[in-house]
């Protein structure tokens, strides 16, 4: 194999790994899965983006990021109001006192589209919002805050703060932005009907081959010098910074790939999902989202995808099933988690899985089966070796 | 009154025995094939409809008390032989006061288990998540809240008031009873408040030749009031017109009692306090505050009187009712009326008859389903007392719904 | 000039309200600030702290009520102290439970008291019902003080008020005058050492955490006379207490003092001449903006690490 494909395949066991996910995500769910169902695996998906983000910045950068919610909102905010200016053509809002803008502004007495709609008719200024506009914001949060050397804890408060004025802010201008109802009733893209169980698998299967790209670029990422030298930051920041290394631009970057990706994430929940509203941004679905990576693992981007899958889908259950027991659930799948494997289920895997498997194959004297789950550089089981002296 | 029928209104068992001896004779002969015939999930015996409201999260404060009015008022008809003789069975789903949830539930509901109706919603944010859905599926919802208007669609059946029909009787009535001219206008920051308050401006400014003094929004959850008291005592209206929503209202009431704003020296009229919210508010914190809506537990009828008692039989004597949970209550009866009408359970037939279907035993008295799908209903306003009931010192004639008021937007 | 004695009489009593917002985000945020400031862990779980003080209040009422009817006017004062030894015992317990395990790892403690903040949400809807409930308050605490005829002031406001001064004066001695404080501040300056000089420094966590709590409780118990008693009515404090402990300076009680002053007078002052959306935003804002520019709040201690 040549090195740059290795680099973001992760070697064999990464590859082998990539590839089980691969055929459970791209083969089996549809397969096996009604529409309905696949559809809600394809939200749960949009969540695995950000993630996949948090293993990168938290997991091996050490920053614990608990306003990922907003990325996600602002990309799916860009997506939603191109959608949205689409679905009020003159014609299908014609009742309204001013036909051609979308119904809640009318019902805010709102009369003509205001200046920050003007750009999202175009289909290309919004996908390139629906990046840019996350990562401008996360660009200034993390100059202002990493160049400070505002640390962990800190950090992790101000974004979440971030994260409530966001909320607030989208809720009280409801004119510009539907307000607590979200943007809602999104029809088409570009003349395409989205809400068709054959367009839901298109867009299930182009969200599928976007997150499998964000996973490919986050491994090169960590398979270059600068995946290393996050993960020496984290443990020793003062001794990188030391060896001459600008520890803030590292922080910077990796902190505005996460944004990126869960922007991805949201706008691709707005084609999917057909909404969207300011219960994603806000405080408890950032502090869900970090849940996802840490149950599937914060030191691997696979397992973060399995993490957003598994949670998901026992939120789904457990409320179908058990509602009042659903959140003692969550709770204590969290609780322990975070205490007792902090590696997660990739954790998991590494230390009991993969010597199960080996014990298995050996029984029937098959060749032993590799690894499907878990990253290959993942060897620590503590998540942070903290020194214990101050 | 050890029977099956220990939980009926007296007049209703009376009418069910009645009922269920027709429903055996004439019901029981219309054959499946006739009654469906668009693959709902009704068989000879049973017909399967959805509850999908919050039992989790922030709204299951508010949304508990129409589950269980739902509930009571299944039980109520199928005591009674059920309809067009088939028993209804609930599939409940919890809706978990997130929105997206809501949507996922209601596809859930309507494609895996082609629920014949369902009952259920209770933010406008949950009732615009699913509205695609029930569109695009061709379901059927009873949404039981009082909302902002501005909607209407063919399958939704809304039990509860729209904007026109809370405010406008409620504002006359004050201005004509205390002769008010200023009013201030306090509601929770989104889209409910904020449009009632728009329909409460132009009413005041242009009917009323009323002035609106101040105009406030505090975000949903918001607990410190001192400002806004402060600013209310300064302007002095001879109103303050309100609907703030759930924790927030608490906080308000309590500090406005504090700050001696009372209602010895300052008329309120709120639109969003219900029995349900005075529990958590205290009556004595409220004493003498007016409230304008189309139902409350002490109304004096009949109808009423074996609600409040079937009620309370079966969920515990403290249950308290609020007006929504009495709009969730005419929902399932409102359903059978129609399908009863239809002679089918076609959503798209059922849907063609609601309009006209009337209902003599609602706990409300009368009401009557407009072509808009809004009810038509009367609007009381009550005087909170100290033990957390209402007073009811006004009604008005019935109300026509009109969710596009011309004028108002 | 009647005027302008009316003015003055509403800028008096706006005065008061900016000084009772103060006192109860300094209230809320004083357990915080021992629990996060002295030992460095964040404690999701505060706002359900809180509650647990709420739900104490609201038990005692009605077991007054049912029992001891002439015990009315003054069963707040055992169920503030009620509250305070319940929520302290919930946090002792908790505290040995995960905390303990996790001194190591601060950002985990943050997400391990998160999912304790579920539990206990859940907890509480399970034992008291989703809907909110109401302690009946007592006479003495309900209506207003009419020092002039215009000038209302709240007495539950007075009540908040009094008891923060009491409470913060009250953890002041402990920290600076008492043996447990001299303790708590030898290991917060140095774990290590402290021990090698014969501090048992899990029990001075243990207790630390356990205060913190208890004063959470209190808090809890306070502020059902001015506000609601839900499942998850402690949530909606929690971030604005996160920001006065983070915007005073971690591990300065004076910080935390002066940031809810500041906080605290620029949002009252806001919302009086805007909707009360926008002074949140505002204010929020603004302390976000400071912070960037002075990260390590408002009052640091220089500690050698």
């Amino acid at each position: 194999m040549n090195p740059t494909l290795d680099k973001f395949l992760g070697g064999k066991q990464g590859a082998i790994g990539l590839a089980v996910l691969a055929t459970l995500i791209l083969v089996v769910f549809p397969l096996a899965l009604d529409a309905f169902r696949l559809n809600m695996v394809g939200k749960y998906l949009t969540y695995a983006f950000v993630a996949v983000g948090l293993v990168l910045c938290w997991g091996y950068g050490g920053i614990l990021s608990l306003g990922q919610g907003v990325f996600f909102g602002l990309g799916g905010y860009c997506m939603a109001m191109f959608l949205k200016l689409e679905a009020s053509d003159p014609e299908s809002t014609k009742i309204q006192s001013t036909p051609g803008i979308p119904d809640f502004m009318d019902w805010n007495q709102i009369t003509e589209l205001p200046m920050l709609w003007q750009p999202f008719h175009s289909f290309g200024f919004t996908l390139l919002a629906v990046i840019a506009v996350p990562v401008i914001l996360a660009l200034v949060i993390g100059v202002a805050m990493f160049k400070r050397r505002v640390g962990d804890v800190y950090f992790s408060i101000v974004t979440q703060a971030i994260a409530l004025i966001l909320t607030v802010l989208i809720i009280g201008q409801q004119g510009l932005t539907g307000g607590v109802n979200g943007i809602t009733d999104l029809k088409t893209l570009m003349g395409w009907d989205i809400r068709d169980d054959s367009s839901k698998m298109i867009l299930y299967f182009i969200n599928a081959f976007l997150l499998f790209g964000c996973i490919l670029i986050g491994r090169f990422i960590l398979a270059s010098k600068l995946g290393r030298l996050l993960m020496a930051m984290r443990d020793k920041e003062e001794r990188v910074r030391f060896s001459g290394y600008d520890v803030a631009s590292f922080k910077i970057f990796v902190f505005c790939v996460a944004a990126a990706f869960s922007a991805i994430g949201g706008a691709m929940f707005a084609l999917q999902v057909g909404f969207m509203s300011p219960s994603f941004v806000g405080i408890v679905p950032s502090i869900e989202m970090v849940i996802f990576a840490a149950v599937g693992g914060r030191m691997s981007l696979l397992g973060a995808v399995y993490g957003a899958l598994l949670v998901n889908y026992g939120k789904t259950y457990f409320s179908e099933t058990f509602p009042e027991l659903w959140l003692y659930l969550m709770g204590g799948l969290f609780i322990a988690v975070v205490m007792y494997f902090p590696n997660g289920l990739a954790g998991l895997w590494e230390s009991h899985g993969r010597k199960w498997l080996g014990k298995l194959a050996r029984k029937p004297a098959a060749p032993a089966t590799p690894a499907p789950v878990a990253e290959a550089p993942v060897a620590s089981s503590q998540p942070r070796e903290l020194e214990t002296t101050p | 009154m050890d029977s099956p029928t220990r939980f009926l209104p007296r007049r209703l068992a009376l009418g069910a025995a009645a009922l269920s001896l027709l429903a055996a004779s004439v019901f029981s002969q219309m054959a499946l094939a006739d009654v469906n015939t668009t693959g709902l999930a009704v068989t000879d015996t049973e017909v399967t409809v959805g509850q999908l409201h919050s039992a989790t999260g922030t709204m299951a404060i508010s949304e508990t008390g129409s589950i269980q009015a739902e509930r009571l008022a299944i039980e109520q008809i199928n005591a009674s032989g059920g309809i067009l003789g088939r028993q209804i069975k609930i599939i409940q789903e919890d809706g978990a006061s997130d929105w997206p949830t809501f949507a996922e539930k209601a596809k859930k509901l309507l494609v895996g288990d082609k629920v014949a109706a369902v009952f259920g919603c209770w933010t406008s944010a949950s009732r615009k998540a699913v509205l695609p859905v029930f569109e695009k599926e061709n379901g059927l919802l009873y949404y039981p809240t009082f909302y902002e208007g501005l909607e209407q669609s063919k399958n939704v059946i809304y039990t509860g008031q729209e904007a026109t029909q809370q405010i406008l009787a409620g504002l006359d009535w004050i201005a004509k009873e205390k002769g008010a001219k200023t009013f201030y206008l306090i509601g929770s920051d989104y889209i409910w408040p904020r449009t009632s308050m728009k329909i409460a401006r132009k009413h005041i400014e242009n009917v009323l030749g009323g002035k609106v003094v101040g105009e406030e929004y505090y975000p949903l959850g918001n607990t410190q009031f001192g400002s806004l008291i402060n600013k209310v005592k300064l302007k002095k209206p001879d109103v303050v017109f309100t609907a703030v929503v759930g924790g927030s209202n608490v906080a308000f009431y309590k500090q406005m009692k504090a700050a001696g704003v009372t209602s010895a020296k300052q008329n309120l009229l709120t639109l969003s306090v219900t029995e349900d919210e005075l529990l958590g508010i205290g009556g004595e914190n409220m004493d003498g505050f007016y409230a304008s809506m189309k139902y409350f537990q002490s109304l004096d009828n009949p109808n009423n009187k074996a609600f409040v008692e079937a009620f309370k039989a079966k969920f515990g004597k403290d249950s308290v009712i609020g007006d929504v949970t009495q709009a969730a209550y005419l929902g399932p009866w409102l359903w059978k009326a129609a399908v009863e009408k239809a002679g089918s359970f076609d959503v798209d037939k059922v849907a063609a008859a609601s309009p006209g279907i009337e209902l003599t035993t609602a706990p409300e008295g009368y009401v009557k389903v407009h072509d808009n799908h809004h009810l038509w209903s009367k609007t009381r306003i009550g005087q909170v007392q100290k033990d957390g009931q209402f007073k009811v010192v006004f009604e008005s004639g019935l109300i026509e719904p009109n969710p596009f008021p011309k004028g108002y937007q | 000039m009647e005027w302008l004695s009316e003015f003055g009489a509403i800028a008096a009593m706006q005065g008061f309200n900016g000084l009772s917002v103060f006192c109860v985000l300094l209230l809320m945020a004083l357990g915080l600030a021992i629990i996060f400031g002295q030992m460095g862990v964040i404690n999701m779980a505060h706002g359900e702290f809180l509650t647990i003080g709420a739900y104490t209040t609201y038990v005692v009422s009605v077991l007054t009520e049912q029992y001891a009817p002439f015990f009315g006017p003054y069963y707040f004062f055992l169920a503030i102290v009620l509250s305070f030894f319940i929520a302290g015992a919930i946090g002792w317990l908790a505290e040995w439970a995960m905390i303990s395990k996790l001194y190591q790892r601060p950002l985990d403690t943050l997400l391990a008291t998160w999912g304790l903040s579920l539990v206990m949400q859940q907890a509480f809807r399970s034992i008291f019902g989703a809907r909110e409930v109401s302690a009946t308050l007592p006479e003495w605490l309900m209506g207003s003080w009419n020092p002039t005829e215009a000038i209302d002031i709240p007495r539950n406001g007075l009540f908040v008020m009094g008891l923060t001064v009491l409470m913060t004066g009250m953890i002041f001695l402990m920290l600076y005058r008492s043996r447990w404080g001299l303790q708590v501040r030898a290991t917060v300056q140095n774990r290590v050492m402290s021990r090698a000089v014969g501090i048992n420094t899990k029990k001075v966590d243990r207790m630390t955490f356990a205060l913190g709590c208890g004063v959470a409780g209190v808090a809890g118990a306070a502020f059902t006379t001015i506000g609601s008693t839900g499942p998850t009515a402690g949530s909606l404090y929690i971030v604005d207490t996160f920001l006065v402990v983070v915007f005073g300076g971690a591990s300065s009680l004076l910080g935390t003092i002066a940031s809810a002053f500041s906080i605290a007078q620029a949002q009252s002052l806001m919302e009086f001449f805007m909707s009360g959306s926008m002074a949140k935003v505002f204010t929020l804002s603004a302390v976000i903006l400071i912070l960037m520019l002075r990260p390590q709040g408002l009052f640091s201690i220089k500690v050698r690490k």
